[in-house]
């Protein structure tokens, strides 16, 4: 039978880590939906646990000059509470799930899941986000589009723990997040989208645009970006329509029980127009 | 690995040979006869075995017994006989807050939860705070008034 083993520190947890076999366990809010089992019988899980979520090292928020490091068992709802989290983070957070499940899950367990619908993920796109992986020999980091694999898939080596997640510090005066789902709690994005933009002097200098759920991985296209760096109201209208077809390739997604791969398609495509033609418009003040 | 597990629940400490993977949930209501926690999706989704672990509104069903170890769990059992209690079982009273009553023990431990953060919460608030826990009789306008009742009449307590 399973059990669990409670590392009182992170060091132990990567000793643990390096000689069994364990499931890394969190906050546990997707783990344990992912191995419910009957009522009174005990989750599905086939390996030990290794109860991380307590560890004071993943819990800290660590500010530098040019980054923010956030310990990867921080959870949902201890972010919305610290000043310095990123507001685009902060406005993602605030629609997952239900309060008590901010409470338990945890950023680093929204990324690790590696749910194409994983809510924090387009935000962390957007802000360039590098994930400092740790093995009990090594430590590396790896920007998060290269972290993710596909929808449960991530670089993630079996001896590693996701100790932080390093987001770099950028200035930007436009915010737009935009999740779509079917309610307004607990609701699992049929799709999401974040524009972030620093507009000065009329003209778009850094402009960043995410969708979660439209593809197997978010879709973040750099060179369309950098087609709009540079642009005025006048450049970004004669921009749209080849900007938008270079979104259309990358958008590809699929029905299932939340939505439809039409919908999700229409909705990306308008939310991006939308962002540029009014958000940004009213930021160059038109 | 570790054999006992040491959980204080309501004030109690408890010291438990069973498997640290048990949700607690599960603990709750077949090893401590504590029912107020109900299972209704077992997934999260409605509330109805809402606890509070350290101040934090947590779904018992989404956590391993071994998770919360050392924490202050507390259920609507251990609220009972507080003066929060009385209020909030009086205002849920009058209000017509309870019908079935299924999802009442998850609905108080989320008003209880957002109370203890938000004093005097606005009608958004509360339906922030209560938007994890489903009912299927009130049609949910009830309850708010019972928790914005609570909040006035209980003005100092939280």
């Amino acid at each position: 039978m399973v059990d669990g083993y409670f590392p009182s520190t992170f060091e132990e947890a990567l000793k643990i880590l390096n000689e069994k076999d364990v499931v890394i366990y969190a906050g546990g809010t997707d783990l344990m939906v992912r191995n419910k089992n009957a009522t009174s019988l005990l989750p599905t899980f086939n390996d030990d646990l290794l109860y991380i979520g307590n560890l004071k090292e993943l819990k800290e928020i660590k500010e530098s000059t040019n980054d923010l490091e956030i310990g990867a068992a921080c959870s949902l709802s201890s972010l919305l509470i610290e000043k310095e989290i990123p507001e685009i983070l902060k406005e993602a957070i605030r629609q997952i799930a239900s309060p008590a499940i901010r409470n338990m899950g945890t950023l680093g367990g929204n990324i690790c899941n590696a749910s194409p619908a994983g809510d924090t993920l387009p935000v962390l796109y957007a802000l360039d986000a590098k994930l400092k992986l740790t093995s009990r020999n090594s430590s590396r980091e790896v920007n998060i589009k290269y972290f993710i694999l596909g929808p449960r898939k991530t670089l993630l080596e079996k001896k590693e723990i996701l100790e932080s997640i390093i987001i770099p510090k950028a200035e930007f005066n436009k915010l737009y997040y935009q999740k779509v789902g079917s309610r307004k709690a607990s609701a699992i994005s049929k799709l999401s989208f974040v524009g972030l933009a620093q507009v000065k002097d009329e003209k778009v200098k850094d402009i960043r645009i995410t969708l979660g759920s439209v593809a197997p991985r978010i879709v973040r296209i750099k060179e369309a970006e950098d087609i709009l760096v540079g642009s005025n109201l006048k450049d970004i209208e004669s921009k749209m329509g080849d900007v938008k077809k270079m979104y259309s390739k990358e958008i590809v997604p699929i029905d299932d029980q939340r939505s439809t791969a039409v919908y999700r398609k229409i909705v990306a495509l308008r939310l991006i127009q939308y962002f540029l033609n009014i958000e940004i418009r009213k930021e160059l003040g038109i | 690995m570790n054999k006992t597990i040491t959980l204080k629940i309501n004030n109690k400490t408890i010291t438990t040979e069973e498997n640290s993977t048990k949700r607690l949930l599960d603990f709750l209501r077949e090893d401590m006869d504590i029912t107020g926690p109900k299972e209704g999706c077992g997934e999260g989704e409605c509330g109805a075995c809402a606890v509070i672990i350290d101040k934090e509104l947590v779904n018992s069903c989404l956590v391993t017994i071994g998770s919360v170890q050392e924490k202050e769990i507390t259920t609507v059992e251990g609220l009972r006989g507080t003066k929060q209690f009385d209020i909030l079982e009086k205002c849920f009273a009058e209000s017509g807050a309870v019908q079935c009553g299924f999802c009442t023990p998850g609905m108080i431990m989320a008003a209880h939860a957002l109370l203890s953060k938000i004093p005097k919460p606005t009608e958004s608030d509360v339906r922030e705070g209560i938007s994890g826990n489903l009912c299927r009789c009130t049609g949910y306008n009830m309850i708010i008034n019972g928790i914005l009742m609570a909040a006035k009449r209980g003005d100092g307590l939280w």
